[in-house]
């Protein structure tokens, strides 16, 4: 696709490039700094290139220092599980209040939308409490049980089925499908750019959150990739900015990555769930 | 032999009457038609009898079983919904094969991977795999098995529709307006198509649809349904000549039937302009009646003979018959007559003429709609033209 440069394009073409570079400012600035020695981090010229190449050091310092494959492995499951239960409750929950008709579904739709309203932050504390007294602080389950339930997974899904043609339901029921049958067989085959959107925003959300684990969690064999960094900020590298970077490249690579790789269906999906605004 | 029979089905939806009270029995291997305008409640009556949704009260039998207890599966019910209601991420066999695996396999073995290992697994899914193929064959889309649906043109979908209900033999063959989706020229051709593969399976089918000829066209007896109410039953003949309400005779008929006010006085006489009907006389004494003649027994006559004034409004050209619009002087009521167009030829808007009603096919209905027996007054017709 080929337009002229019109002044109103040239335009816009700078004011989102403008945006685009104040959003990646603070990670180009992570990646230089991630190559510099501590001299040059503290130098009184800034520059974005490392006048020496230190990236090898500063690798290797925060991969032997802590444990980052143990890390990552946290961060991996955290997610995973947490991922793989939401949809496990979500879609099925969603099904029945989208296509379903039983006398509590004004209740629920109620309690979905009150769900939404309620952030982490207020039902953090009894939580914490809880797991203390069931002797669960300091354990995948305690990182993981908050956010099994998934309102805007629900919110999500509610609206996707809604869209999903009665008749096929109602297909599937006289080909002799169980309800539970229908929700395997019909509807999550065809409901991926829905549950893709929604692993996106899960996975995003749960691999940088550190409020939580920051609560639940003090050993550091059950550390996410984020409060890593802050153990590794604390006990190991100290004022080693060159480290500390290097780390946060690492932890934050694998989302770069995967978004690239799912960035078409990120669009597709926010789009065909009418999230856009 | 009653195969299939339904007893005083109702329904309503938050105090609204949907249906009230309709039974309805069919042969074996009878194709009824069920026909009305939007909203009558066909589509709802169709989804009772699949099990989708449960009635009020009333009873579904199939054979000599009491349905309306079980579910939309037990029933064995094959079901053609409007939209074809194709499993988009299937191929076209897959389609086909889905109601035979969930009756024949096992829910172990339809699981994947742990499925195929089971043993007689293969076996079941080898035997599925044939008969898919052959309904595909005798269905003429066997080049078709590897597409989804989304890669299917309409009538491709609708006949891969057909063979997904047909596969499982089943007791009673439901279909939701199926060729609506379709294009003119496409419909036409599946409706012969649909009576062939009806005649087939032998299997009795409902058929519902709010189009008239095709209800007409495809049925062995057509069920005209009315604001809730099953209004007639009968052979499609029998619907057109001999509609038993009123309704009946204003839904079916195209162009629509003509239907005239009228008074029957205390000795059962009915009088319109210089027509005179006989029927029995009402207790009452004196009552509101009206008079139905279809447009094709109407004819037209040269300006003060026959037995209705009337004044040429407009002419329909429809190739092998014109549609006069003519309307009454007496009541001001448009009366519609189809004749050839010979018949009509020089006719200009405006001009007035006479139009006379052919005895024989007049209908006569009581103000609760229910056909009245009529008879002509004999000659009437005739004296009064000279008179």
């Amino acid at each position: 696709m080929t337009q002229s440069l019109t002044p109103g394009r040239v335009f816009r073409l700078t004011l989102l490039s403008l945006g685009a570079l104040m959003f990646l400012a603070p990670y180009i600035f992570m990646v230089s700094t991630a190559g510099k020695d501590q001299s040059e981090i503290f130098s009184a010229s800034l520059s974005l290139i490392p006048q020496h190449f230190a990236y090898v050091a500063n690798f290797t310092k925060a991969l032997t220092r802590v444990s980052m494959q143990n890390l990552l492995l946290n961060g991996v499951i955290v997610c995973g599980l947490i991922l793989v239960l939401q949809v496990v409750v979500a879609v099925p929950c969603a099904y029945a209040m989208a296509k379903l008709k039983f006398g509590a579904a004004r209740f629920m739709m109620a309690l979905v939308m009150l769900g939404l309203l309620v952030p982490i932050h207020a039902t953090a504390l009894p939580l914490y409490v809880a797991f203390d007294k069931l002797s669960l602080l300091n354990s995948y389950t305690a990182l993981v049980a908050p956010f099994s339930i998934s309102v805007f997974g629900i919110f999500l899904f509610l609206q996707f089925f809604r869209a999903m043609p009665d008749d096929l339901i109602h297909a599937a029921r006289l080909d002799g499908m169980s309800e539970a049958g229908i929700v395997a067989r019909v509807i999550v085959p065809n409901a991926w750019p829905a549950v893709t959107a929604f692993a996106i925003f899960s996975v995003v959300a749960h691999w940088n959150d550190l409020f939580w684990p920051l609560i639940v969690v003090t050993n550091q064999s059950y550390a996410t990739p984020p409060l890593g960094l802050l153990f590794f900020r604390a006990a190991e590298a100290g004022d080693d900015y060159g480290a500390l970077m290097a780390a946060t490249l690492i932890i934050t690579l694998p989302l770069v990555v995967a978004f690239l790789l799912a960035q078409k269906r990120f669009v597709e999906g926010i789009t065909m769930t009418g999230l856009k605004g | 032999m009653t195969v299939f029979s339904l007893r005083d089905i109702r329904k309503s939806f938050a105090g609204n009457a949907i249906l009230k009270g309709v039974s309805l029995e069919a042969e074996a291997g009878e194709f009824i038609a069920l026909v009305g305008p939007s909203g009558c409640g066909k589509s709802t009556l169709l989804r009772i009898v699949a099990g989708l949704d449960h009635a009020d009260s009333g009873e579904i039998r199939i054979g000599d079983r009491e349905m309306s207890k079980l579910t939309a599966a037990d029933r064995n019910i094959a079901m053609v919904f409007q939209s074809y209601a194709l499993y988009p991420h299937l191929t076209a066999g897959q389609n086909i094969a889905v109601p035979l695996a969930m009756r024949k396999l096992t829910g172990m073995q339809r699981l994947p991977l742990i499925g195929t290992l089971l043993p007689g697994q293969r076996q079941i899914c080898a035997d599925i795999q044939r008969q898919v193929q052959a309904m595909a064959v005798s269905l003429k889309i066997d080049h078709l098995l590897d597409r989804k649906p989304g890669q299917m043109s309409g009538g491709q979908r609708q006949r891969v529709a057909l063979a997904r209900a047909m596969v499982r033999n089943p007791s009673v063959f439901l279909m939701d307006e199926p060729l609506s989706n379709l294009d003119a020229n496409l419909r036409v051709h599946a409706r012969g198509e649909i009576v062939d593969l009806h005649r087939r399976a032998g299997v009795p089918t409902l058929y519902v649809t709010h189009d008239q000829s095709e209800a007409l066209s495809m049925a062995d007896r057509v069920a005209v349904m009315i604001g809730g109410n099953l209004l007639q039953l009968a052979a499609p003949q029998a619907i057109y000549d001999d509609p038993s309400h009123i309704e009946v005779a204003r839904f079916i008929g195209q162009p629509r039937i003509n239907l005239l006010p009228g008074k029957k006085d205390v000795h059962g006489i009915v009088q319109f302009g210089a027509l005179r009907l006989a029927s029995p006389p009402d207790a009452q004494g004196e009552a509101n009646v009206t008079l139905g003649v279809r447009p094709e027994f109407v004819r037209l006559r040269t300006e003060g003979q026959g037995a209705l004034a009337a004044r040429v409004e407009r002419l329909e050209f429809l190739g092998s018959e014109v549609i006069v619009f003519a309307k009454l002087a007496a009541i001001g009521e448009t009366m519609l007559a189809k004749v050839a167009p010979g018949e009509a030829r020089g006719l200009v808007a405006g001009q007035p003429i006479g139009l006379d009603m052919d005895p024989a096919h007049l209908m006569l209905f009581a103000q609760d709609g229910q056909r009245l027996p009529a008879t002509p007054v004999s000659a009437v017709l005739r004296e009064t033209a000279h008179g």
